[in-house]
């Protein structure tokens, strides 16, 4: 399955408003973030939690976010970041205003 | 993290969450139906008498000298440290250390960034190397506020964390594991690797403690 993201891209994460077994915590929805890294390609866990293992696999990447971002009453180094692994599905171009992908 | 304080009204304890008791002869609700579960399972040959228990030892055999193990390695093998930052699963192998998880991800201290895991949807943990993890890093407390007050947080664990040295945390929440590999302490340029190795702990791979000589 082809990456659409890389080390460097400026990504936010989409609120999909998913019900069962979600792996992308609230605290980190809506915010905008760095990819670090790809992390290779996994069975979503959305769809194991249900029984299904025949894929695809889903792209899945670390992605950085500074905490002054996440919370704005944050006070310690400006530089201090979060990193969480998102799946790509959960993620859009930081720049591309379309609207969420369902998945 | 302190009590609140029973002073105050007579509330009420409908709606704290209740503690794991065992009743008066010895029983936790949980285990009675985990046994009866079991012992249907066995009953019905689907599990093997002792394949639980079994199972139990090999999880709850690795242990933290496995990491320091590789910490031990990469403080006295720059060439390892790299391979290591690289690709920790392939290094971990190098050692004999099998990582049963899908990658394990080495994240270096400096002296200007200090790194923290934590797991806030449950309690991932490099199991496979470290073992099974503490109470602590599994409880409600630790999972909300590292990643809400992580600075806050390693105060209360006793550790410093000077301001202009960055944090990062790492929120182990999918596929990968993390490892911190600690800033080998000052004072120790004279010990063997197998001596380095009694200087790793637990926490100082977690985070939320640094690696020190030991006290004179």
């Amino acid at each position: 399955m082809k990456h659409r993201f890389d080390a460097g891209d400026r990504v936010v994460v989409l609120e999909l408003n998913k019900a069962g077994h979600i792996r992308t915590p609230y605290y980190v929805r809506n915010h905008f973030g760095t990819i670090l890294q790809r992390c290779g390609s996994y069975l979503n866990p959305e769809r194991l939690a249900v029984g299904d293992v025949a894929g695809p696999v889903v792209p899945l990447y670390r992605v950085a976010f500074q905490f002054g971002e996440l919370w704005k009453d944050y006070s310690g180094n400006p530089d201090d970041v979060l990193c969480i692994e998102i799946y790509e599905h959960w993620l859009r171009a930081a720049n591309d205003p379309t609207a969420a992908q369902t998945n | 993290m302190p009590d609140h304080n029973h002073d105050a009204d007579d509330h009420h304890h409908d709606h704290h969450e209740p503690l794991v008791v065992e009743d008066e002869a010895g029983n936790i609700e949980g285990q009675i139906l985990v046994d009866a579960l079991q012992n249907l399972l066995v009953r019905q040959n689907l599990i093997a008498p002792g394949e639980v228990r079994r199972e139990i030892e090999r999880i709850e055999s690795p242990g933290v000298h496995l990491g320091a193990k590789i910490v031990a390695r990469a403080w006295t093998d720059q060439d390892y440290k790299m391979r290591l930052l690289a690709d920790g699963k392939s290094a971990a192998a190098e050692l004999g250390i099998a990582v049963g998880e899908a990658q394990l991800i080495v994240v270096e201290n400096t002296a200007d960034t200090h790194n923290l895991v934590c797991c806030t949807l449950c309690s991932c943990y490099p199991r496979s190397i470290l073992g099974q993890p503490p109470a602590w890093y599994i409880s409600k407390a630790y999972r909300a506020r590292a990643v809400r007050e992580p600075r806050a947080v390693l105060e209360e664990f006793g550790l410093h964390i000077p301001n202009h040295v960055k944090l990062r945390v790492h929120d182990s929440n999918a596929d990968m594991r993390y490892l911190v590999l600690p800033v080998k302490p000052t004072g120790s340029e004279n010990l063997s690797e197998a001596e380095l190795t009694g200087l790793v702990t637990r926490d100082c791979m977690i985070g939320t403690s640094e690696a020190a000589m030991p006290q004179a």
